[in-house]
């Protein structure tokens, strides 16, 4: 496949060659591995309501006077242990963003390629498709389709509330990949190579996916990375605005929501620690793709 | 803003004398987290609704500041017989649109209460005619003796009966099933303000009445209030000088309020009583996960969702102390308070886990939980505590807090299994609480908001005889074996009344009602 082959050579070398990409990409590791081991590495569990000790609410973190050594960030206002929320809460965060870019790169990619390869009016419909879905501000697409998805199912489980939001957030995220890709397939189209593939008499679905893909996964790899601190950031702000995750699972975005509320009263952490946590997630990510880019551009070899 | 301020005080200044009249143009700026669902004061018994409607609208009978009845579009009312009250009706009172009131209206306005779509029906479900006498002169007969018939019509608040024609909202405007109307935008009333421009969940503007009847103590010429959810908002526009009152301070802003050189917060005890109450009527639950039997005709299983409650950490934590956990379902202040039945039963997460299990759920279960999150003080946060609590018994919570635009018409249509309500009586009196919330739930109005339909016919029987008794006594007895019933049966999970928190600019000067009703005449704005 492309992806070790690019780390063999051109793109590693840059890798190894590059502080930022080093720093940004052990971050985000960082992250990644806290979130996805939260249930060994965090001291509490925070979606567990058992655990909870409403008594223990709103203590400031460990280093201040009143703080405990118990919990190292302090507690949110029903005592949950805010560092344990924060791994959790990244946790949903991620899933939410890694699940939902998947499921856009699956849908743009193959009505991209679709388009691109057929041109004709199967690209005139899904491109006006696209320009359709483009016009509307995407945090207002996954509002409503959050908003509908609500009201179809009134007393939905924590399960279907997440569903609801991944659903949302890859239905206004996919019509980026759609663009690029077709862009890029209009361009392949023409090539020799894909003539000769034709010529010989491979079917159309089997040329899209040998020959036109592969040439065209570059920069579907850049948008994706850049779309994941996206996607992580739609999910905090559908979650700030109440529309989101649950409040007894919360992610980050329900996080900042319930501690604004609190932000002028002195109980700042609450608030303050899942944005910074939101911002160090969006931004490592966002340097990774920003190095991709460069990376895999070869006009900047 | 401030450039335009400072301009505006600088010409005031300059051209005092022959300006006065524009000076005297004073606008009171009204925030409440919440929005009223709509202007039909029928299609919500619902206090914040009936506040803001309060302003344009009135009832036969009113209310006094200190919560005593007061005369409003009927000056005098009389009892000829037992069965029959006389209301003289106030001369000379026009609606806004110029229409004079008569007893026409008064028919018009008990029709369309107790009619279909109507949510005042609780206070209308023993009347069984209103006849007009002369145009000035009606009669209300009563199915059964009703000595404090006043007292429950207070918040029947009187319509034009022309205007309501005219505008094709001769019924009330039903959220529960989508039914909205002309009433719900516009309106026409008696009261001592006009609803100038409604724009539902952003700004309602009024403006004062030039022609009202009795006096408006207030000097404020126009009213606008505004719904701002956000806690930290609202703080920050008050303390900013953007709105004069709002409600609630956040009980964790009371202190920075207090502090602050622009504003203040005005506490007191408040007699709304916040509960818990569980569908007790159908065979299975709507939103559970226990199928074929509805775990709440259980006792046990009521007793252990309330004993798994820890209300003073409540209290403490989530209230910061402005609370006062209750056992009874109406307050102090609240006649047929009996502070001798205020115990309750002690929070105890053991017992509760081995009462559930007596019932035949060891393992606990799981069921969905309505709440609201911008009615009542912390509602929210007090339902996701509730839910924490119960996980220790084993049951798990589908926690919905939603706002109460969707909230309400949800949980009034009984599509709920387990929800969160507060109740103030309309009345001060026992009775409107037993008779609304309470007494079994039949079509005319009894147990309207008795949304789980608990019923014990025992309770049904002594309301209909604390109605018609007169002798205090007596009445009050039944009262007591009332409420001594319901807590026997746990029909309800009483939780805490909560404590009022008005924040009130510096520049004006109010009275706080404890029923936590907002009259924009008692509010004074200093220049």
């Amino acid at each position: 496949m492309a992806l070790p082959r690019w780390f063999d050579g051109d793109v590693g070398y840059s890798f190894r060659h590059s502080t930022l990409a080093i720093a940004a990409a052990a971050v985000a590791l960082t992250c990644v591995i806290c979130a996805v081991f939260a249930g060994w590495i965090a001291p509490h569990n925070p979606f567990d309501l058992t655990t909870l000790e409403l008594g223990d609410a709103r203590l400031p973190p460990a280093w201040s006077e009143q703080g405990s050594a118990k919990y190292l960030l302090g507690t949110d206002d029903q005592g949950r242990d805010i560092l344990s929320a924060l791994m959790y809460g990244s946790r949903i965060s991620l899933a939410v963003g890694f699940t939902s870019v998947a499921l856009s790169v699956l849908i743009g990619v193959s009505l991209g390629l679709l388009a691109g390869f057929y041109g004709g009016w199967v690209d005139t419909v899904l491109m006006r498709l696209c320009d359709v879905m483009l016009s509307f501000p995407p945090i207002l697409v996954a509002l409503l389709i959050a908003g509908v998805g609500r009201a179809l199912f009134p007393n939905a489980q924590d399960a279907l509330a997440f569903a609801v939001l991944i659903v949302s957030i890859t239905l206004t995220g996919w019509v980026q990949y759609a663009r690029t890709v077709r862009g890029s397939t209009l361009v392949e189209r023409g090539k020799e190579y894909v003539q000769a593939a034709r010529v010989t008499g491979v079917s159309p679905f089997r040329i899209m996916r040998r020959h036109v893909l592969p040439n065209v996964t570059g920069p579907v790899l850049v948008l994706a990375t850049i779309q994941v601190a996206t996607a992580i950031i739609t999910e905090a702000t559908l979650s700030f605005l109440g529309v989101g995750a649950p409040p007894t699972s919360p992610s980050l975005g329900t996080l900042i929501r319930v501690g604004n509320d609190y932000l002028f009263s002195g109980e700042w952490w609450i608030t303050v620690f899942p944005g910074l946590m939101l911002v160090i997630i969006a931004l490592s990510v966002n340097l990774l793709g920003d190095w991709l880019r460069d990376a895999l551009n070869p006009r900047l070899q | 803003m401030i450039f335009k301020k400072n301009t505006t005080v600088a010409l005031v200044g300059y051209a005092l004398a022959a300006m006065s009249f524009v000076a005297s143009a004073q606008t009171l700026r009204i925030s409440n987290q919440g929005d009223a669902t709509s202007m039909d004061p029928h299609s919500l018994n619902e206090s914040m609704q009936l506040s803001i409607t309060g302003n344009v609208y009135e009832g036969l009978v009113g209310r006094n500041k200190d919560l005593s009845l007061a005369p409003a579009l009927a000056t005098r009312w009389t009892q000829p017989s037992p069965n029959v009250w006389r209301f003289e009706l106030r001369k000379g009172v026009q609606f806004h649109d110029g229409t004079p009131f008569t007893a026409d209206d008064v028919l018009f306005s008990f029709a369309r209460a107790s009619g279909d779509g109507s949510d005042m029906k609780s206070y209308t479900n023993d009347v069984k005619e209103v006849r007009k006498i002369n145009d000035l002169t009606v009669e209300i007969e009563t199915k059964a003796p009703f000595p404090i018939l006043p007292d429950v019509i207070s918040l029947l608040y009187i319509m034009s009966k022309k205007w309501c024609e005219t505008n094709q909202a001769t019924k009330p405007v039903d959220r529960r099933k989508g039914v909205e109307n002309a009433a719900s935008f516009r309106a026409n009333g008696t009261g001592p303000y006009r609803l100038r421009e409604r724009q539902p969940g952003v700004k309602t503007s009024f403006s004062r009445n030039g022609s009202y009847w009795g006096t408006i103590e207030s000097n404020a010429t126009d009213v606008v209030f505004t719904p701002i959810s956000n806690d930290a908002t609202r703080v920050a526009a008050l303390l900013s000088g953007e709105i004069d009152v709002m409600e609630p301070v956040p009980v964790q802003d009371v202190v920075r309020v207090n502090a602050s050189a622009n504003a203040r917060a005005i506490t007191g005890p408040e007699l709304r009583t916040i509960f818990l109450g569980m569908d007790q009527k159908r065979d299975e639950l709507l939103y559970s996960s226990v199928k074929g039997k509805n775990p709440f005709k259980d006792k046990r299983v009521r007793q252990a969702f309330y004993q798994a409650i820890d209300i003073d950490t409540i209290k403490r934590v989530v209230m910061r102390g402005a609370s006062n956990p209750t056992a009874l379902m109406v307050g102090p202040g609240i006649n047929g308070f009996f502070p001798e039945l205020n115990k309750r039963l002690p929070f105890d997460t053991e017992a509760a886990k081995k009462l559930l299990a007596e019932a035949g759920y060891p393992n606990g279960f799981e069921v969905a939980m309505n709440c609201p999150n911008d009615r009542y003080v912390n509602d929210g946060e007090i339902c996701q505590a509730v839910a924490a609590n119960l996980s220790r018994i084993g049951v798990k919570i589908n926690l919905q807090a939603e706002t109460k635009g969707t909230y309400f018409p949800k949980v009034l249509r009984r599509d709920t299994s387990f929800y969160m309500l507060g109740w103030t009586p309309g009345t001060y009196d026992a009775h409107n609480a037993l008779n609304g919330v309470l007494a079994c739930v039949d079509d005319k109005g009894t147990g309207q908001f008795n949304l789980g339909a608990y019923c014990n016919p025992k309770v049904d029987e002594l309301t209909r005889k604390i109605q018609s008794e007169t002798d205090k006594v007596k009445r009050n007895a039944m009262i007591k074996e009332a409420f001594e019933l319901h807590s026997a049966d746990i029909g309800h999970i009483p939780l805490h009344q909560q404590a009022l928190a008005w924040g009130v600019s510096k520049k004006v000067n109010l009275v706080q009602l404890a029923d936590n009703f907002m009259f924009f005449k008692w509010m004074t704005v200093q220049k």
